[in-house]
């Protein structure tokens, strides 16, 4: 009798298998899955669940990974295999073609306000801070902009190194430093020290003669403008002075 | 939303040893156990994101998990019959050393089989009164029955399984 009972007791004892509980969270998306993976910037470890890209960062190891996704995410990680397309849907999107889905869940709205602009800047292309705190109508923020940047779990794939200094200095970058954000911009095709220079000349913006545009210098659309139609402005002011209308495509100020 | 989640998080790691052996004591196999307490998490996670959050603040994790832990079994069962312990492959992390291991595995094993084999009535109760030492109110309150049937049915399990156990001896 006892005896059946104490049996009984034991079977109660009994624990999980090892890996249950991250099983389950996986499942419902509390947790996130993570890979390695090998991209045109060298190794880049991603994390994902089922509602996105939720991180990803060049770290040293896997645990090092663990631990930056533990301390700024702070879900459970489990290291898995990759769906079968992920590693060429991460591929095209390094390359400009846009097939992912972000998580962005745990971030404050202004956090994510920022994270989406940002990750319309077009490849080959820049906008200072204040252009990210003009266009989610939070002009004065600039500096949050920064901060909100600089905290950006998803860098390369949400593109915080496609933002920049006004005055030209490259700004700093938490997917590596300045000099990893001027090599993501070289590799994209922006002729940074060219932009440098014009920067610290005080030119602000390109205008075009021909059609009266004026555009940021990494715009598109003032890219295939002749040398001899360009005007280099330093403020929207005097653009507009000038009889300049700003861009709608890259929006340098409001359009009126 | 994220405090459901950390509420979750926190409920699947301080029960999942719980439910997981309420699954293996009601279906006899660590397979299906592992499934069993998996679907018993999915619901509850599905439920708790309906709840209102003074719902949530009352309510009773362990006998909830259990209610629909048994009721995950039940619904099984109108597909297949609880397989004996054939399936008994997953791994699972108690006790120290391998040969003890594998011996309290094997007698685990076996009256798990013996409970799978009783009427689901009587097993439902065994298991949540004496595995999971939920109180008889407790129990009752799982199972949606009146303390007294719980007591009997408790009781003619308990019975049943002690009668099996004479078969084997007298083998």
């Amino acid at each position: 009798m006892t005896a059946l009972m104490s049996e009984l007791k034991r079977l109660g004892s009994l624990k999980a298998p090892a890996g249950f509980a991250e099983r389950v969270l996986l499942e419902v998306g509390i947790a996130d899955s993570y890979a390695p993976f090998e991209t045109v910037l060298g190794s880049v470890y991603v994390a994902w669940n089922r509602f996105g890209v939720s991180a990803a960062a060049r770290s040293a190891s896997a645990a090092d990974f663990e631990e930056w996704f533990k301390r700024d995410v702070g879900r459970p990680l489990v290291a898995a295999t990759a769906p079968a397309d992920l590693a060429a849907k991460i591929e095209d999107e390094l390359s400009g073609k846009r097939r992912l889905r972000f998580d962005l869940r745990g971030l404050t709205e202004f956090e994510q306000a920022v994270l989406r602009k940002t990750y319309q800047i077009p490849r080959g292309e820049v906008r200072p801070y204040g252009w990210v705190a003009r266009e989610i109508r939070r002009p004065a923020a600039v500096r949050a902009v920064g901060t909100a940047l600089a905290n950006n779990p998803i860098p390369y794939f949400i593109p915080c190194h496609r933002v920049v200094r006004t005055d030209g200095e490259i700004g700093n970058y938490g997917g590596g430093g300045p000099e990893a954000k001027k090599a993501i911009l070289t590799m994209e095709g922006v002729r940074v020290n060219r932009l440098q220079e014009l920067a610290r000349a005080g030119v602000r913006y390109q205008g075009v003669k021909t059609t009266k545009i004026f555009c940021y210098p990494t715009c598109h659309t003032g890219r295939h403008a002749l040398e001899k139609n360009i005007v280099w402005l330093h403020d929207v002011a005097s653009a507009r002075a000038a009889g300049f209308r700003p861009c709608k495509v890259c929006r340098p100020a409001a359009v009126a | 939303m994220e405090g459901v989640e950390r509420l979750f998080e926190r409920m699947v790691r301080e029960h999942q040893n719980r439910v997981f052996a309420v699954g293996f004591a009601l279906t006899g196999n660590r397979h299906d156990a592992e499934e069993v307490a998996q679907d018993t998490f999915l619901r509850a996670y599905r439920a708790l994101v309906t709840y209102p959050p003074e719902r949530i603040r009352d309510l009773k994790q362990s006998p909830w998990l259990h209610r629909i832990a048994v009721n995950v079994v039940r619904n099984r069962a109108r597909g297949h019959k609880p397989r004996l312990s054939e399936l008994n492959g997953s791994e699972s992390d108690d006790a120290p050393g391998p040969e003890s291991r594998a011996l309290q595995r094997a007698e685990m094993d076996d009256l798990a089989c013996r409970l799978a084999g009783l009427p689901p009535r009587y097993r439902e109760a065994v298991v949540l009164r004496h595995v999971h030492e939920l109180s008889y109110e407790e129990v009752a309150e799982a199972l949606d029955q009146p303390v007294g049937t719980v007591k009997s049915n408790v009781h003619r399990g308990l019975k049943l399984l002690r009668g099996e156990n004479h078969d084997r001896v007298d083998e």
